[in-house]
């Protein structure tokens, strides 16, 4: 399965990025094959208004069931929930360990936003 | 005519001068407060209120039967207001502001708008001057989207000569919604550096809408003369100055009229108004 998870770098060695929506990158990660793809978030991390919700957007795009991050805010939350995206947080470490802690069931989905919304 | 009064900085005396500016004048008249986050020109002219209407804006609604899922409503909207999920489309009441653009841009037709209610518009009467009329706007609690508050209270105007405008602080939309289109801008300011900073920005907002302005230096006296220096250089005529009095602020934390409470300042402010007058017509002449 594809599971997103927000980095400050473009490979599986680069550590987690804890913003969402104004990360860096998001990498997309087939967590059988580790296989990745890269959505450079650069443009959006500047964004006027709405980061979270075009963030969350772009990742369902790709196909992602799980997004995996530091911190999410409720609209971010809110576009990933209709479209089905689990959400873990408070991951630290790098993008590779993340997908191994993940894989070893240490992540447990949130069922609400765990940062304030930004205005 | 129609006066607004605002002032870059809050807390500078705009409801002062925009409530007693009123009380003082015997003209067919309405105030208007439109600081609709926060409204507070009612506790001072105390209004028979007689009427309220609700204020609703505008949102988008997706048939999802019809939605190809193009993203173009995405696109559009610079607010994050609407976003495709997946099969999902998600929508954020909260952020839009009703500008229509999604569902001009969708192709399929997809989208219609639905009302929301964001506030509240109540007018009624004065009891000084006689015969006045009062308006104001309630944004509701929980609401960020004031200027359709604003412009539904302005909607007011006309029904009298003179029309004073109490505008919300700052120099964002809901100032600029309160200002725009109106024959007069009188700033209020404080002779501090706060104040000038603030004053500053609202001067450059009031220059961009190309109406005339006036100042109104409150608490003169205090601070420093950088407000008065800036004024002479930008060449903006000052109005008046109300100097630092105990007695002013007493009679404000009671919320009673510096005009009923030291009655000289009613012909002070019938000569504010006449200078309005004044520079008003000379912009006309011109």
């Amino acid at each position: 399965m594809k599971i997103a998870i927000t980095s400050t770098g473009k490979d599986l060695d680069a550590q987690v990025d804890p913003r969402f929506g104004r990360a860096a990158y998001i990498i997309v990660v087939d967590t059988d094959t580790l296989d990745f793809e890269v959505i450079d978030n650069s443009e959006n991390k500047n964004a006027f208004k709405g980061a979270g919700i075009t963030a969350a957007s772009a990742v369902c795009d790709k196909g992602a069931q799980v997004l995996i991050t530091g911190f999410c805010g409720p609209n971010a939350f809110k576009t990933l929930d209709s479209a089905g995206v689990k959400v873990a947080n408070d991951a630290t470490g790098t993008v590779r360990s993340t997908v191994e802690d993940y894989k070893a069931g240490k992540f447990t989905f949130s069922d609400s936003a765990n940062a304030e919304g930004h205005w | 005519m129609i006066i607004s009064i605002a002032s870059g900085k809050g807390g500078t005396g705009k409801t002062t001068v925009a409530t007693n500016l009123c009380a003082s004048l015997d003209a067919d008249l309405m105030l208007l407060d439109c600081d609709v986050e926060e409204p507070n020109a009612h506790l001072f002219l105390n209004p028979n209120i007689t009427e309220e209407k609700k204020v609703n804006a505008p949102v988008p609604k997706v048939d999802l039967s019809l939605c190809t899922r193009c993203k173009k409503c995405m696109e559009i909207c610079r607010y994050g207001a609407i976003a495709v999920a997946g099969k999902a489309v998600v929508t954020f009441p909260e952020l839009c502001h009703s500008c229509g653009g999604c569902m001009v841009v969708c192709p399929e037709k997809a989208i219609t708008e639905t009302d929301r209610f964001i506030g509240t518009v109540e007018t009624g009467s004065l009891g000084l001057p006689e015969g006045a009329s009062f308006g104001q706007g309630l944004l509701d609690i929980g609401q960020v989207m004031a200027p359709p508050v604003i412009k539904q209270v302005r909607q007011l105007e006309g029904q009298k000569k003179l029309t004073i405008i109490d505008a919300p602080p700052g120099t964002s939309c809901p100032v600029i919604a309160a200002m725009k289109g109106t024959d007069f801008v009188l700033l209020v300011t404080e002779p501090t550096p706060f104040g000038l900073h603030d004053l500053t920005l609202a001067v450059e907002a009031v220059k961009l809408l190309d109406i005339p302005c006036g100042l109104v230096i409150n608490r003169a006296g205090l601070g420093n003369d950088g407000v008065n220096n800036y004024a002479q250089k930008e060449n903006i005529p000052i109005l008046l100055e109300i100097p630092f009095d105990k007695r002013i602020a007493s009679a404000y934390s009671k919320g009673e009229l510096l005009v009923r409470a030291l009655p000289e300042y009613k012909e002070i402010f019938k000569g504010l108004y006449t200078s309005i007058e004044a520079l008003v017509n000379r912009k006309g002449a011109a």
